[in-house]
């Protein structure tokens, strides 16, 4: 419904009245139960669900644990580099006994020209039971999933998502401020308050948590500059705001999420570097000064000496390698319930 | 010499001022005679369609259509596209000039209006403004006219330099043609693939702003303005926003010739309705916020649009079957214009049914100076839509006569079913089922 000023005649004044306009169609994604595309699509039972299983995988024998995917199929479709995002989801597939077999756009047919979708289809007749997907173009793997029908764990999608890396910041997280807790509630980070800082436009990782972290209560502070922050940002949803100054950001956080400048995605945006790293950059004095207790998290790639110094990347606030480890847990989890949630017959998930 | 008389239908010609039950009588092409029911003799050798209980109108007319001939068979012929055309009730289409090759010559022109081209309806060809589309040079815009082009537009290419622009303009004025501004800061949409607003930045696509095109609409407004020659007209093709709207309204109070279209797309759908990543839903100018489709509702209510367009843009399947910032902009239009607008603007939204047959087909002919069309008077084409105007139906892209199928309309619900088609007195389209 929409109010909207309508002159029925020139000659009397404008009258409001209530005018509906067409719904728009309740999205049919996820096709099947056991993708995950976006944070979005998952229930905080879901969360807890994920994070109890990594926790159980982490913990179980090796040799138990290789049995419980063993010889099942799983394709890793990277059109984008990476090195924690790719490895982790491959040893996290092994972990659980799964065959994997990587596709990359440098070395395949996609070289050639064959679409997203043939090379889906592909997969799909090769055997392959999951396909994670990392790609350069924001909702590609919606597109994948609904040429193949196969369960797509979205591992970074242009600007998008990387729902698993928002997974395993949370995890990080509630580890050192929640130790133990694996069920999370809309309460769970109430009181809690996230800065991330950088790049929030070109971020997946940005829009992931900023989509995730609200949901259990927390408070995201987006800092940044106008060109790399739109000030909508603030509207994507209850719980987000915008901070221009990164000393007051800092000032609120308890944790706090540097994000690279992404030099592939800025099209031609002029950037002076210098500007932004005494604006932006994450140093000892700074953290110091305003958020000596805080956990310092970062996706990686980490470029040291412009977001941040060596001296916070190394040192003892920072969560950066703690990271890399809760990925491969989370990976395993997610991995586990893409093969292992029953297709329901007919429509949504 | 033949003859189609339509009996007992309800008439209603805007243009003319009919508005009531009327038989009408084509002869030889062209509108002979229309009285009261039942006063019309029954010429020899006429067939007779049976209107009782149907609206007869005159056939409908989209200025901004792609059929994709020459050079792009696979999205759309002239063949099937004016098809698809006469089964939405169109009679008259203008063929926007951006195919393989632009059509930039006479001998192109001339090429679409050809008969081997098997047009069910009438195609008007607009020809491109400057040679090749590349916004450089202007054509020769007497040549074109006389080769049978209606109008002059860049569309998909706007024409961005001021002096260009100008000189496009008073080129077209000199021998009687309007110019079509696709309009579009293309500076400014650089990689966008949507429009710049809150559902672009959750879906991380690059957005494309409101101010690309309200600031040249603004500027060719401004050149209008300062040429000072009332010959000029400007044509603002597939207007979507609120400030482009604004700007238009206020050139109309200063009393210049510019006019506007809008969309079906556009006065219903809004960027929320590209969902997740929707390429049926991924055109250009893009799916604005809902206070922009508000503005064009009420800019049609309030009578400041002059038309409406469907910007009929057929794409292969395997086109828009890709990522979302991959797939060309377009959707189709010809086979639900009619069927949505009277749906919304007519049943929603209370728009009288000559109002809403006007801006299909009245308005537009007038606009781009199609004589004898958009008009069921005497002495006019017999071009006719007959429809009834209280079917609801339900829209399926596969069963429409296009060659494709890219549409976010598929299976939505339609008012107002097209019964025939009559193009020159030549029945066009006929609905299967009475």
């Amino acid at each position: 419904m929409l109010r909207c000023r309508i002159r029925m005649n020139p000659a009397t004044t404008p009258v409001r009245r209530l005018l509906n306009t067409p719904p728009v169609a309740p999205s049919p994604f996820p096709y099947h139960p056991g993708s995950l595309l976006s944070v979005e699509d998952l229930s905080l039972e879901g969360v807890s669900h994920i994070l109890r299983r990594a926790t159980a995988l982490e913990n179980e024998d090796p040799l138990v644990r290789d049995r419980i995917l063993a010889k099942r199929r799983v394709a890793l479709l990277f059109y984008e580099s990476s090195t924690r995002t790719r490895t982790s989801f491959e040893l996290a597939a092994k972990g659980l006994g799964a065959d994997t077999a990587l596709v990359s756009s440098l070395s395949s047919s996609i070289e050639k020209g064959e679409s997203l979708k043939d090379t889906g289809l592909t997969l799909r007749a090769l055997g392959a039971e999951a396909i994670i997907l990392r790609h350069n173009s924001s909702g590609a793997p919606w597109l994948l999933e609904e040429a193949t029908r196969l369960p797509v764990l979205n591992a970074g999608d242009g600007m998008h998502q990387h729902p698993t890396q928002a997974l395993l910041d949370l995890r990080a997280i509630l580890n050192h401020l929640r130790p133990g807790v694996e069920t999370v509630t809309a309460e769970t980070l109430a009181g809690v308050t996230v800065s991330i800082t950088g790049d929030i436009l070109h971020s997946r990782v940005a829009r992931s948590n900023m989509m995730l972290l609200p949901r259990l209560g927390a408070k995201v502070v987006l800092c940044g500059p106008k060109e790399l922050l739109p000030e909508l940002a603030a509207a994507m949803g209850p719980g987000i705001s915008v901070e221009r100054n990164f000393e007051v950001a800092l000032d609120q956080s308890q944790a706090v999420i540097m994000l690279r400048i992404q030099a592939e995605r800025l099209a031609g945006m002029q950037l002076d570097l210098e500007e932004y790293k005494a604006g932006y950059q994450l140093s000892s004095q700074r953290l110091a000064a305003h958020a000596p207790q805080a956990l310092v998290l970062h996706p990686g790639p980490i470029i040291r000496g412009l977001e941040l110094t060596a001296e916070v990347a190394d040192g003892p606030q920072s969560l950066i390698l703690e990271q890399v480890r809760h990925g491969v847990a989370i990976r395993m989890a997610v991995v586990e319930r893409a093969l292992t949630t029953a297709k329901q017959e007919g429509g949504r998930a | 010499m033949t003859a189609l008389l339509i009996r007992g239908g309800y008439l209603i010609d805007p243009a003319a001022g009919v508005d009531g039950l009327r038989d009408v009588l084509l002869k030889d092409g062209k509108v002979a005679e229309i009285a009261a029911p039942g006063k019309l003799k029954l010429a020899n050798g006429a067939e007779v369609l049976d209107a009782t209980g149907l609206t007869v109108a005159p056939g409908l007319v989209d200025i901004h259509v792609h059929l994709r001939e020459p050079g792009q068979g696979y999205k759309e012929t002239i063949a099937s596209g004016t098809a698809a055309a006469a089964a939405g009730g169109f009679t008259s289409v203008a063929a926007m000039p951006n195919t393989t090759p632009v059509n930039d010559s006479p001998e192109t022109t001339r090429w679409m209006l050809s008969p081997e081209r098997k047009a069910a309806i009438r195609v008007f060809p607009i020809a491109a403004a400057t040679r090749g589309s590349k916004g450089e040079a202007i054509n020769d815009y007497a040549a074109l006219k006389a080769a049978g082009a209606v109008a002059v537009s860049d569309d998909g290419r706007p024409i961005l330099k001021d002096n260009i622009m100008r000189e496009t303009l008073a080129a077209a004025a000199r021998v009687g043609l309007s110019v079509i501004q696709h309009a579009e800061d293309t500076r400014m949409t650089l990689g966008g693939s949507m429009n710049a607003g809150p559902v672009s930045f959750k879906l991380g696509l690059r957005g494309m702003p409101a101010e690309a095109e309200s600031s040249i609409v603004e500027r060719d407004i401004r050149l209008v303005t300062e040429m000072r020659d009332t010959r000029v007209h400007l044509h603002v093709a597939h207007i979507s926003t609120a400030a482009a709207l604004a700007a238009v309204r206020q050139a109309r109070r200063s009393g210049l010739r510019v006019t506007c279209e809008v969309a079906p797309h556009h006065f219903l759908l809004t960027d929320e309705h590209v969902g997740l990543y929707n390429t049926n839903a991924k055109m250009c100018p893009p799916l604005r916020s809902a206070a922009d489709r508000d503005a064009m509702i009420e800019g049609i209510l309030d009578g400041v649009v002059d038309a409406i367009a469907t910007d009929h843009a057929p794409h292969a399947l395997h086109e828009k079957e890709v990522e979302f910032e991959n797939a060309p902009n377009g959707i189709l239009g010809l086979e639900t214009a009619l069927g949505l607008s009277l749906r919304w603007l007519h049943g929603e939204w209370k728009l009288p049914l000559g109002r809403v047959l006007s801006l299909l087909s009245a308005q537009p002919a007038a606009l781009l100076g199609l004589k004898g069309r958009g008009t069921l008077a005497v002495g006019s084409f017999a071009d006719v839509v007959i429809f009834d105007p209280k079917a609801e139906w339900t829209y399926r892209a596969v069963e429409g006569k296009s060659k494709s199928r890219n549409t976010p309309f598929d299976g939505w619900t339609m008012q107002g079913k097209v019964r025939w088609t009559i193009s020159e007195g030549r029945i066009a389209y006929a609905s299967k089922t009475a």
